[in-house]
């Protein structure tokens, strides 16, 4: 994978994380972004099961099969931590009080849609809790890989995958660089280290904005 | 009149084929396991059974499926069983997949005696096809009923013979909202102790909406994912 890999992208992400945020990670890249949240900092992790304040993978000893994350992995809690049930889950993150929510996707378009659960002709697993995620959340960070395994662009003028949800990805950020999604455009906020505006083009579909003098991503 | 039974065979009682079912549990965490097992050895079929996940191939609800029991699953994920791919392919199986927190809040309203509700979720998405949209404060929402549903099935840590119930960790998931939900709802519980003995303070569900309670036995608590870390 050209410019950074899928730890690089989590780490450019934990950068946007702010004290007493409380956030949601989805399963895949954003996951990794726990392993870097900047020291100094207090964060508090929303798993949509029901735990608000998700500690670390469990020792042997500690292992609870009642203590799972979404991603149906065994957990820990933390001091301040609060169980609840999936009703009062979603009603935090409908009514916006998660403060940033990662996912992964498969598309995303200039007019901020996204596509991340179904592919025509494969087996449908289900939405899970993403489309009440992204059509809750203000702020969303959608963490992928800038292009499919055939090379195709990610970042499309539409989707063609059925959507997830519509107009409310704000920012995304691949292997190749941080961009804003705004009127209309995917606009270029930093490229990843050794990658040229040039590459960026030809690796995205959508309407690109990118400025000459743009900064690196810087660790 | 008590709410007491001795195990699952008696709580059963009462479920027949066609029926529509509530069965609590995220994946296989809090699922009500001696109710399933008693339900998979029964000769019950085509439930309409709603649940966040279709378990595994061989636990969970995927027991029921590889007995053919099961006509329709209304579900948020069902990624992880192959019987139950091979039936929706075949066409043996129906499915309804619904978002996460819509389907949570479709059984609290149930449970709440609310007809339907109007929630963001799945708006300009094929989940809103044929939907009643409505504006609010300039933001787009979808209107969402209630289930109907004959039985509900949960699992708890502890109840009383009242009929009260604790959760534990996250195997609380959609067990309360459930529990409140059924027409007939049968909890099953790690530890069955006489009323008087819990904490009126910290009960998740009171007894009043539970007609049928048991101790579990043999509990699995199958993980599906065992992560840990060294120290």
């Amino acid at each position: 994978m050209k410019g950074l890999d899928k730890n690089g992208i989590a780490k450019r992400i934990a950068a946007e994380l702010q004290d007493g945020y409380y956030v949601n990670l989805g399963i895949g890249i954003p996951t990794l972004i726990a392993n870097f949240i900047p020291s100094g900092i207090n964060v508090t992790l929303q798993s949509e099961n029901g735990l608000l304040g998700m500690g670390p993978f469990p020792t042997e000893e500690q292992v609870d099969a009642d203590l799972i994350n979404a991603g149906k992995q065994t957990v820990t809690t933390l001091d301040g931590s609060a169980i609840f049930d999936s009703a009062m889950s979603f009603a935090m993150i409908r009514s916006g009080r998660v403060d940033l929510t990662v996912l992964g996707a498969m598309q995303v378009s200039e007019q901020g849609d996204i596509a991340n659960w179904k592919i025509p002709g494969k087996m449908v697993k289900g939405m899970g809790g993403a489309m009440d995620l992204v059509a809750g959340a203000d702020n969303i960070i959608v963490a992928m890989t800038h292009t499919n395994r055939k090379g195709d662009s990610k970042l499309l003028k539409s989707c063609t995958l059925p959507l997830t949800g519509t107009n409310c990805i704000k920012k995304v950020v691949t292997n190749l660089g941080v961009f804003e999604i705004k009127e209309g455009a995917f606009v270029l906020l930093e490229k990843a280290p050794g990658i040229s505006i040039d590459e960026i083009a030809q690796s995205t579909e959508g309407k690109l904005h990118a400025d000459q003098n743009v900064p690196e991503i810087i660790f | 009149m008590s709410k007491v039974v001795e195990n699952a065979n008696q709580a059963i009682k009462g479920i027949e084929s066609g029926m529509t079912l509530m069965l609590g549990g995220f994946g296989l965490c809090g699922i009500p396991e001696n109710t399933i097992s008693a339900l998979a050895a029964s000769e019950v079929k085509d439930l309409t059974c709603i649940s966040n996940n279709a378990g595994v191939d061989d636990f969970g609800i995927g027991l029921m499926l590889q007995n053919k029991q099961v006509k329709k699953m209304i579900s948020s994920y069902v990624g992880e069983n192959q019987e139950f791919e091979r039936q929706l392919l075949s066409g043996e199986l129906e499915v309804d997949l619904i978002p996460q927190g819509t389907l949570a809040e479709r059984i609290r309203a149930t449970g709440a005696g609310i007809p339907a509700f109007f929630t963001p979720a799945g708006y300009g998405t094929e989940v809103a096809e044929n939907k009643e949209i409505r504006e609010f404060d300039g933001k787009n929402y979808i209107l969402e009923y209630s289930f109907k549903s004959d039985f509900a099935i949960v699992k708890a840590w502890k109840g009383d013979t009242a009929g009260n119930l604790i959760f534990k960790g996250t195997a609380r998931n959609f067990n309360p909202m459930m529990a409140m939900a059924g027409k007939i709802t049968i909890a099953e519980v790690e530890e069955l102790v006489p009323a008087g003995e819990l904490d009126p303070n910290f009960i998740h569900i009171p007894g009043i909406f539970v007609n049928t309670i048991f101790q579990g036995t043999d509990y699995e608590k199958r993980i599906e994912q065992r992560t840990v870390r060294n120290s």
